[in-house]
């Protein structure tokens, strides 16, 4: 869970964040409403997820809520990895 | 007759009777406003508020998404605007150049708007999420002499720095000013001594006031040129359309660095008088009903597409919240269809009413009025002052019999239409055929003299009530190291209307994979921003092209939208 908690936030600050950019990203900092990733991102950051993980996160369950934080995204991922994996 | 008869006289009107003796003098009249005078909308926005007697008046509740407050009154606008003038001014900007607000929604980004058009020079805000290139296209073209932008932006800005000559002042207003380099300049506006008295510039009717960018099908978006006679229409309109009265909280969701951020995020309320709230927030629907809640919001503007998402989260988080507040709701972006009308009754008593008009308009064009009955999934009938039609495609004569789908098109002469696209007199003139504008999109009317929305005339993609230009993604897509050709197309979307799709062709020793796939939106959302980021990216052999070689953007969105694809004769075989 910790690992997923790194690998997450490490993405996020890498990919979503400018270079120079000194905001500090940890589990409960609000990445949708705090302007970090918006409702289009979400996409890519979804697919890097499934990808990353070998989930399918359903467009219905793929909700600024659900991806507001680092924690909420974890425990999402958490639950679709404990489903049937892809392909399956 | 007092002010609150006075509404209450206009809200008696019905549509026809308003329409029947239209004039825009009656903006005029009501802002003190004579031809040949001075008119500035900094000035009208602030100053001419407070000597309406509303200087202690609130102007602005501002809020962000750690829930720190701000709250201005109209004389704190006038003298903040007063001191970012000063400021600029003493920066050597002078009247006439572009400085461009890249900013969050914060409380300076209002105030600077206000502070340029003091000034004389014209402001130009650009959506703080665009990418380096989005920025660079967008500065270089305006020829920009100063930006103002915050910490986190301000790397976008440095990267492209060394690229326009002609930018000579980078402005940050949350900077630590030893941490600046050559050209950046720290500004803390509210720790500045506040300039009681700063000598606004006369602008006239026809002085530049706003520059906009939009997206077209081909070449890079155009500047759209706007002078501050605009703020007649913005002004009526806002109070007619928008239900704005004087007790009014209104609320409009729209980033100044798109047009209905600045009409109607700015303008319309304030030369109105009018207290507004915003909130610096993203979407959040638990988060956005306790704002309307707690500052008992009366009027809110918002787009279809955070109507949407308001609807995936359902009635039960609407019950939660006292909303008894709001009196009037009006959206405007894209199309609103029929089941979000349908919904907004059922979760708030009350419908949205669609309001249509683009960057170029400056101002609604069509809306569903006040007291008119709204017909879910219709535009509404043209605002009072406005003639608008449909045209044949090919004659662009107007079409007289109903329901017959053409061109929207309005007669040109309203105070906010557009005075120009910035050094780009071709593409201006080409939006205008047979004495009418042309908008770019398609509808028919109804016998009422409702209109009902059809789709875009042109491949630009409008996503989340946003038009994207296809020509600039495919432009930054040739630019990844794996693609050799490409074509990007809108495709059907529950919650955005339209997102943009690509068509790629790979370079030879590149293989389709999804790390490729991420890669390139990535890039795409980095270099550009990320409503231009495809959705979705299909790897194909080859793209439809005619025989001169041009790609056919037209094959491929048919088949995202499951329409005829027409004739097919120019296209080459493969």
């Amino acid at each position: 869970m910790d690992e997923m908690n790194r690998v997450v936030r490490d993405y996020i600050v890498r990919e979503y964040l400018e270079e120079g950019d000194d905001r500090e990203i940890t589990d409960t900092t609000p990445l949708i409403t705090g302007g970090i990733v918006d409702s289009f991102s979400m996409v890519s950051l979804k697919r890097f997820l499934e990808k990353k993980y070998q989930i399918r996160i359903p467009d219905a369950d793929a909700t600024p809520d659900a991806f507001d934080t680092v924690q909420g995204i974890v425990a999402l991922v958490q639950r679709f990895r404990t489903a049937a994996p892809v392909g399956v | 007759m007092s002010q609150s008869a006075v509404y209450e006289e206009l809200a008696s009107r019905s549509y026809e009777e308003l329409a029947r003796d239209f004039n825009w003098s009656v903006a005029e009249r009501e802002l003190d406003y004579k031809p040949g005078d001075p008119i500035n909308i900094g000035w009208m926005c602030s100053d001419r508020i407070c000597r309406l007697g509303m200087a202690g008046k609130a102007a602005l509740h501002w809020e962000d998404f750690r829930g720190n407050e701000q709250q201005l009154t109209f004389n704190d606008l006038r003298l903040l605007s007063n001191t970012f003038a000063r400021f600029i001014c003493d920066l050597g900007v002078g009247a006439g150049e572009r400085v461009c607000l890249f900013m969050d929604r914060i409380p300076e980004l209002y105030i600077g708007f206000l502070g340029i058009l003091k000034t004389g020079a014209v402001a130009q805000p650009l959506y703080s999420a665009f990418g380096d290139e989005s920025l660079l296209v967008r500065l270089e073209n305006a020829g920009t002499a100063a930006i103002v932008t915050q910490k986190k932006h301000l790397q976008k800005v440095r990267k492209i720095l060394d690229r326009l000559p002609e930018l000579r002042n980078v402005i940050v207003v949350d900077a630590d000013a030893g941490k600046l380099q050559q050209r950046e300049i720290a500004l803390d506006l509210f720790a500045l001594p506040r300039v009681k008295d700063f000598p606004v510039y006369p602008t006239v009717a026809e002085s530049p006031s706003v520059l906009h960018y939009t997206s077209g099908t081909t070449g890079q978006p155009k500047g759209a040129q706007h002078v501050h006679y605009s703020i007649i229409s913005q002004y009526l309109t806002a109070k007619w359309v928008l239900d704005l009265r004087p007790d009014d909280i209104y609320w409009c969701n729209a980033d100044p660095g798109w047009v209905t951020g600045t009409s109607y995020g700015i303008i319309g309320p304030w030369s109105n008088g009018i207290t507004q709230a915003v909130l610096d927030c993203g979407f959040n629907a638990e988060r956005w009903y306790d704002f309307i809640e707690k500052l008992g919001v009366n009027v809110w503007y918002s787009a279809p597409t955070a109507i949407r998402l308001l609807m995936k989260e359902g009635l039960e988080v609407v019950q939660r919240h006292n909303l008894s507040s709001l009196r009037h709701l009006a959206s405007v972006g894209e199309p609103l269809n029929a089941e979000a009308v349908i919904w907004s009754e059922q979760a708030f008593g009350m419908p949205f009413h669609d309001t249509f008009w683009q960057t170029e308009t400056g101002c609604i064009v069509i809306t569903n009025f006040p007291g008119m009955p709204v017909k879910p999934g219709s535009m509404g009938r043209s605002f009072p002052g406005i003639t608008a039609t449909v045209l044949n495609t090919k004659t662009y004569e107007p079409i007289t019999e109903t329901g017959v789908a053409g061109l929207i098109a309005l007669r040109p002469g309203w105070p906010s239409q557009v005075r120009g696209y910035w050094k780009n007199e071709t593409g201006y003139k080409a939006k205008f055929k047979n004495g009418w504008y042309l908008c770019g999109d398609r509808a028919s009317i109804d016998p009422d003299g409702y209109f009902w929305f059809m789709g875009r005339d042109d491949d630009v993609i409008n996503t989340g009530g946003h038009l994207v230009g296809p020509f600039e993604i495919e432009s930054a897509l040739l630019e990844h190291p794996a693609v050799h050709e490409s074509a990007a197309v809108a495709k059907p979307d529950p919650v955005n209307m339209e997102v943009v799709k690509a068509f790629v062709t790979l370079k030879r020793g590149y293989s389709p994979s999804d790390d490729l796939e991420l890669e390139i939106m990535n890039h795409i959302r980095k270099r550009l921003s990320p409503l231009a980021m495809p959705q979705e990216i299909e790897f194909v052999d080859s793209l439809p092209k005619t025989r001169s070689g041009k790609i056919v953007r037209r094959v491929l969105r048919c088949k995202e939208f499951n329409e005829p694809v027409g004739d097919l004769s120019t296209i080459m075989d493969d």
